[in-house]
């Protein structure tokens, strides 16, 4: 996929594993394992680098919209990429067996939720839409993907590490919120949701150091990476005028639940 | 070419000649703008002919913050179009990533004097004290260029505003976010229209945005819009009041052997020009400019690179965020030429005609007063020869987003970075 001369030296297409079926060149079983197993690395680099990315389009500043899609798109073409090859759902069991808080490596617990229509129609996994490393806000019912509960383990950001092999955040279908959250989005959503993102975090013992060092404003559900609060439905004729009642009071529940996540994870931490 | 002038400023981050090339205006990231003038040419001092002095400053955006939802609006100015001159005032529209201001710029160099009810130094008089009226009389003062906003045109924008176009009706314009386009009326600023909405229902859904827009030269009815996409979509708004069905979609089709996981990201179109003449329109991708003919929707009809040499770059390119460095792209005014820029302070011009290309660097080093300006060139791998640079070697933080041309003249104007290079064609 990577083009060649690329610095990394990604090896072609055409060098891909069995699963392209193409008869290819006779080479050496070992040689082209090793060629397959160096472009898996550098996607998976890639994977890491996207979502870091996108991971930090917290600033004060509204993010680049523009941006943020280009490197959603791209994170959703190597997950499809993966899943065809099988190697998508081998990272994420890998991942959501080695549950292992190495020195910068935390793990911590993201629901793999699936939404009933993909269920039902069979598809699996469902395609990437966004990631919200921070939370999983989505708007359909969250329903746990049978007994399998995904981890996925993130690196530190402090210090920062450029070393991410193991920091796949994606781990099957899910539907974590996009980082382009949208103003106009229903309150219901926020509120259904909030309880069972709680839980789960609660459950998990270990948080990353990265968490304790970010504002707390970063776990509301309505900012994920955009920063931007649900609003009501943006109407000109509204904000012409004022600007129309928002949802602040749910945010504001998800916060003080945060800021409380937050200590009890110091002191586990014992940072 | 020879070396021109050099201004030092903030970030620059806009550059547009008017319609007449007599003014250049600069927008920068502190959202100021400043604007030249082209000076006449003088007889006395001939070398001078042609210079650019600053004719005005202003601050036209202020930073805000939108307490709502915890966020900085940049006082960036992003765009300023000028207005086409009706009068002896000068209007332009300057807009920053929300609010959009029309700017009117007027000389003032009389002053009236000899008041009734008020004295030389501006106090009232007690109007019982006057016994006898004059008129008052208008006397010469020195130049003083005034700059006031006459009309802004805000909250109509939930995205950050991306391109302004006026429309050739001189009545109207059009404003783009990433999601959204709206039509405005000069005079209105309490509605706009919306033409195009290509948000999703569902904002997990979005994989396109709106990278550019502009009206059409000559059809006040027609403009078009750019995506993240690589698509360039031309729409007519006598068809629809929401300009969602496209007339005319413009892409050219992916060349499977080049395909990596980065095609979409070089693909996508930061700028989309019209040709003077409205036949063509220009678009600026990561790595090359291509020009389209309005009637052909399948391909362009030229393509020319800018910096090949970085497509085996593309991985560190991503990661340094540069991929996403979005170039603008302009005609000559007989549109037989085109400029962009590039990295290390680089900018390159494709002549249309005969097909050859030079690339320049805007550098202190060229700067002294007449000098000429040496073409430049990438060693693309091998032994790089004398005077040439390697890819390596590339700064690339210095890059030139914002070019512009004199409508008429060889003039260009070229913003790298904090400094502002203006360039003149002496064919003498």
């Amino acid at each position: 996929m990577f083009t060649k001369g690329t610095k990394r030296k990604f090896s072609d297409p055409g060098e891909e594993p069995a699963s392209s079926g193409d008869p290819g060149p006779a080479a050496p079983s070992a040689a082209a394992r090793t060629l397959s197993s160096s472009y898996s690395l550098q996607r998976q680099s890639l994977l890491d680098m996207s979502l870091i990315k996108l991971q930090l389009c917290h600033m004060l500043v509204e993010p680049n919209l523009c941006r943020s899609v280009l490197i959603a798109n791209t994170v959703r073409q190597i997950q499809e990429e993966m899943t065809q090859d099988g190697t998508w759902h081998i990272m994420t069991q890998a991942l959501a067996a080695a549950q292992c808080p190495a020195d910068r490596l935390v793990a911590t617990e993201v629901l793999c939720r699936q939404t009933d229509a993909a269920a039902q129609a069979g598809q699996s996994p469902k395609p990437f839409s966004v990631v919200g490393l921070q939370e999983g806000y989505h708007s359909e019912e969250v329903v746990m993907e049978g007994d399998v509960e995904t981890e996925v383990t993130m690196s530190s950001l402090s210090p920062l590490s450029p070393q991410l092999s193991s920091a796949s955040y994606l781990t099957g279908p899910f539907e974590v919120g996009p980082c382009w959250e949208e103003e106009d989005e229903e309150e219901d959503h926020s509120e259904s949701s909030e309880p069972s993102l709680m839980s789960e975090h609660s459950r998990h013992p270990a948080l990353e150091e990265l968490f304790s060092d970010v504002d707390p404003s970063y776990y509301d559900l309505d900012t994920v990476l955009t920063g931007t609060p649900k609003m009501g439905p943006y109407d000109l004729l509204e904000s012409l005028s004022s600007h129309g009642p928002t949802a602040l009071s749910s945010s504001s529940s998800c916060r003080s639940d945060l800021n409380e996540l937050d200590h009890i994870m110091e002191i586990i931490v014992g940072s | 070419i020879e070396q021109g002038l050099c201004f030092a400023a903030d970030i620059i981050s806009t550059v547009e000649f008017n319609y007449s090339g007599e003014l250049l205006a600069t927008g920068d990231k502190g959202g100021r703008v400043v604007i030249f003038q082209h000076e006449q040419e003088s007889k006395n001092r001939p070398h001078l002919r042609g210079e650019y002095n600053v004719y005005s400053t202003f601050q036209s955006h202020e930073p805000e913050f939108d307490y709502l939802k915890s966020l900085e609006i940049e006082e960036k100015i992003n765009k300023i179009r000028w207005l086409p001159q009706q009068n002896a005032a000068h209007f332009l529209l300057s807009t920053n990533d929300k609010t959009i201001k029309l700017w009117k710029i007027s000389e003032r160099d009389k002053r009236a004097e000899g008041y009734n009810l008020k004295d030389e130094d501006g106090r009232l008089r007690d109007p019982f004290r006057i016994t006898s009226l004059r008129v008052p009389v208008l006397m010469p003062m020195d130049l003083m260029v005034e700059a006031s906003p006459r009309r802004i045109f805000a909250n109509a924008h939930t995205y950050h505003i991306n391109s302004i176009s006026v429309n050739s009706d001189h009545e109207t314009y059009l404003s783009a976010d990433d999601l959204r386009i709206n039509l405005w009326h000069l005079e209105i600023t309490d509605r706009s229209f919306n033409i195009v909405d290509i948000k999703p229902a569902n904002m997990e859904e979005l994989t396109e945005v709106i990278t550019a827009a502009e009206c059409h030269p000559h059809q006040c009815n027609v403009f078009v819009y750019s995506s993240s996409k690589g698509t360039i979509r031309l729409c007519d708004m006598r068809a629809a009041a929401l300009c969602d069905r496209h007339s005319k979609f413009f892409e050219e089709p992916e060349d499977p052997s080049s395909r990596s996981f980065f095609s979409e990201i070089i693909s996508s179109i930061s700028d989309v020009k019209f040709s003077h003449s409205g036949r063509y329109m220009m678009t600026r991708d990561y790595l090359s400019v291509k020009v389209w003919d309005l009637n052909m929707e399948n391909r362009p009809v030229e393509t020319y690179q800018v910096h090949e040499y970085l497509r085996s770059k593309l991985c560190s390119l991503y990661e340094n965020d540069c991929i996403f460095d979005k170039f603008e792209c302009c005609w000559n005014g007989s549109d037989s030429a085109i400029m962009t820029g590039s990295y290390n302070n680089f900018f390159r011009m494709f002549d249309r005609n005969t097909r050859r290309d030079i690339t320049l660097e805007a550098s202190r080093e060229s700067s002294k007063p007449r000098a000429t300006l040496k073409p430049r060139k990438v060693s693309t791998g091998g032994k790089r020869k004398k005077d040439e640079i390697s890819v390596d070697s590339l700064d690339f933080n210095k890059k030139i987003l914002h070019t512009a041309w004199h409508p008429k003249e060889n003039v260009i104007a070229v913003a790298a970075t904090n400094n502002l290079y203006i360039f003149q064609d002496k064919i003498n």
